[in-house]
């Protein structure tokens, strides 16, 4: 308190500051590392109360996709007749929804980061980022649930019914399902940072991301004769040559495109970096406005 | 060992007043053409201090202005203050849940803060599910927590129920456990805020008790809180925020006097000119006046304080039946009691009422005094309502405890023997 003590400080090493603006782009890995455990709680506590007090439990996961299944073969396969060559509707439509809701969710839930969680970030600091990171997680889940049930039913038809054939690309399907997530991040918490003052943009989101999958080869494929004349423009959609080589890698059937699959990558990787120096902008005041 | 810990400098925090809304794109257009252009945000200028009870003549207020301080390691930081002066935007910039507008902390250590127990508890989750999460979010690892956990059930006396999902719990046993987690962590630098407010008397004391451990360890702990006991036993240096600005710092003895002179400020008497005194054609009030006995040298009411309430009021009406009643209000704007004279027929003319409350009877409160003239024991011929506003404290205490005292009112002058 006295000038003495003051003098006598003058070693200045000091852990942290708090300032009113970050560096443009500091993510500070080694903070989000320390709060891995937290990361781990929340996906733990994202999974585990979904199913609490019901009889089903975690067969819930698996249910809301086939019943979506079955309404979309109906829907597209047998009443608009989507062409879904030599794959059986099932199967296609099977892979499309348990892709398309891992994003859809992802996207839907980090783009209310803030607003959903400024209870809690009113009251105490940690790394912002870990909340949208452990949905990631916790949808990742949710998927592999929902994608052990559609291997099964994929290995039938190669191995067992042998009407689809496969191809190696398959082992670069995790790779196209990281590129799919991030893009899902980084579209939500962009979306979370610019909604925090103005709400505006969130009453978008919501019937956006429904017009979205209509953009996006979910109920149809590019291959498709009906389809082939507005590929072009549904390239433009970075989802679509994701999706396309995620259905030739395991049917041998649609576009694998590497100069559209390279436009993805980068389109995901702009997106994420603009999100996360959007977001790491707004995370330090965002509980003044929210 | 007198290190700075924490070294504040010329932290100011700009707040918009009023909603959000559709004027606000444009302030956030102007100010950003401002930065472009390289020059001051137009809005910083226009902010007026933070007074709550002035008309507000700008759309911005600062609720901090250029805040300087150091914390050593090792100290026991209060900060006190009034409602609205800064002390939880002071507290949500050093625990960085909010930036400041301006100036820059230097921080050495850990920071870990507690603004409100059982953040991130979940009521579907098991309390002990929940002591991971809560000890997590908090800033603990896995492995602290595992290694405190056995600490953790036994100091908040839940063990039994720590495979129940904690919407089951009493809402007592609720805080106990948020308390329990909080309690144990070890960061270098703790930050509390006016948590203690909850929970029962003795679990209070277990808190107090451990945060003493805590700070006699080499930590640091800042601690807000409006109860001036708390304070001045955990604390030994601190700081009094008046409208966002610094109105003292220095030894907690000092700055708590600081405090008391400058803050409670009550209305212990009015007396108005016959013309314009309050009142109708039938009764009008001249005086009302708080008339305490100090004992010593103490000049502040507190809860063993005597006092007198002397009321003049001038009777218009010839042998009219009179009585007062006066009715005592808390902060919270409940009525505490009513008392009333006894009828009598009265001179037309000025008379005295006077109550005497005798001390160890009110608990601490702000007390506000509604004054009725009653006519014949049934009508109100006037009343004044704010008539006396005043401050009873709380008296220095003798145990170990410094919760809330429980109640309207504190009647220890009641006997009650242990025999």
């Amino acid at each position: 308190m006295t000038n003495e003590k003051i003098l006598n400080s003058n070693d200045d090493k000091w852990d942290s500051n708090i300032t009113p603006s970050n560096r443009l782009l500091d993510l500070n890995i080694k903070e989000l590392w320390q709060y891995r455990d937290l990361l781990f709680l929340f996906v733990k506590k994202d999974i585990i109360t979904v199913y609490k007090q019901t009889i089903l439990g975690p067969i819930w996961f698996i249910i809301q996709p086939i019943l979506t299944t079955f309404v979309f073969v109906i829907l597209f396969s047998k009443m608009a007749g989507f062409d879904t060559g030599n794959v059986p509707p099932f199967l296609f439509y099977m892979i499309s929804i348990t892709l398309w809701s891992y994003f859809a969710d992802t996207l839907n839930i980090t783009s209310k980061t803030f607003t959903d969680n400024a209870n809690i970030f009113g009251k105490v600091y940690f790394p912002r980022l870990i909340l949208p990171l452990s949905k990631v997680f916790s949808g990742f889940i949710k998927f592999l649930i929902q994608f052990a049930f559609f291997i099964a039913f994929w290995l039938y038809y190669t191995f067992v019914a042998k009407s689809i054939i496969p191809n190696w690309y398959v082992l670069i399907t995790p790779f196209l399902l990281l590129i799919m997530v991030t893009l899902g991040l980084g579209f939500g918490i962009l979306i979370t940072s610019l909604t925090t003052k103005y709400r505006d943009l969130t009453f978008l989101i919501t019937f956006g991301v429904q017009l979205l999958m209509y953009g996006t080869p979910v109920a149809y494929s590019l291959t498709d004769t009906k389809v082939e004349k507005y590929k072009n423009i549904l390239l433009l959609n970075p989802l679509t040559s994701i999706f396309e080589a995620f259905k030739f890698a395991f049917f041998g059937k649609g576009e694998f495109n590497l100069f559209w699959l390279s436009y993805s990558v980068i389109f995901t990787l702009l997106l994420l970096i603009i999100g996360i120096i959007v977001f790491k902008n707004v995370e330090k005041r965002f509980i003044d406005v929210v | 060992m007198s290190r700075e810990v924490i070294k504040v400098e010329h932290i100011s925090k700009l707040y918009r007043l009023g909603q959000v809304g559709t004027g606000t794109l444009s302030h956030d257009l102007k100010r950003w053409w401002a930065v472009v252009r390289g020059k001051e945000d137009p809005f910083l200028k226009v902010g007026v201090e933070n007074d709550r009870t002035s008309k507000k003549s700008s759309d911005y207020a600062w609720a901090l202005k250029d805040i300087n301080f150091n914390i050593n390691q090792g100290d026991t930081f209060g900060i006190i203050g009034k409602n609205g002066a800064g002390k939880s935007t002071l507290l949500k910039i050093l625990s960085k849940v909010t930036s400041p507008t301006e100036g820059i902390i230097k921080v050495r250590g850990r920071i870990a803060s507690l603004l409100e127990v059982g953040t991130g508890f979940h009521p579907e989750l098991t309390g002990k599910e929940n002591i991971y999460m809560n000890g997590a979010i908090l800033g603990m690892t896995k492995k602290e927590i595992d290694r405190k956990f056995d600490e953790i059930v036994d100091f908040s006396g839940v063990a039994l129920y720590v495979n129940t999902p904690v919407k089951r719990y009493s809402s007592g046993m609720y805080v106990r456990l948020a308390f329990a987690v909080a309690a144990h962590l070890e960061p270098e630098i703790l930050i509390v805020d006016e948590v203690l407010a909850v929970g029962d008397a003795e679990f209070q004391k277990k808190c107090l008790g451990k945060m003493g451990d805590v700070a006699s360890h080499g930590r640091t702990i800042i601690f807000v809180s409006h109860n001036m006991q708390a304070v001045q036993s955990l604390c030994k240096t601190a700081l009094y925020l008046k409208a966002g600005q610094i109105a003292d710092i220095g030894t907690t003895e000092s700055v708590i006097n600081t405090y008391m002179s400058r803050e409670i400020r009550n209305c212990y008497s009015q007396r108005w000119e016959f013309e314009n005194a309050p009142g109708n054609e039938l009764a009008k009030i001249i005086s009302a006046e708080v008339i305490p006995y100090f004992k010593d040298d103490v000049n502040i009411i507190d809860t063993s304080t005597a006092f007198d309430l002397k009321f003049e009021f001038y009777n218009a009406v010839q042998n009219q039946i009179i009585n007062l009643s006066l009715l005592f209000y808390s902060s919270a704007g409940n009525c505490i009691f009513n008392v009333g004279t006894g009828m009598r027929t009265l001179d037309k003319g000025i008379h005295t009422g006077i109550l005497k409350i005798p001390g160890k009877f009110l608990n601490d409160n702000i007390y506000t005094i509604t004054l009725m003239i009653v006519k014949e024991g049934s009508s109100a011929l006037f009343y004044l309502e704010d008539i006396l506003t005043f401050e009873v404290v709380d008296e220095p205490r003798t145990s170990a405890w410094y919760g809330k005292w429980e109640g309207a009112v504190r009647p220890t002058l009641f006997e009650f023997e242990l025999k």
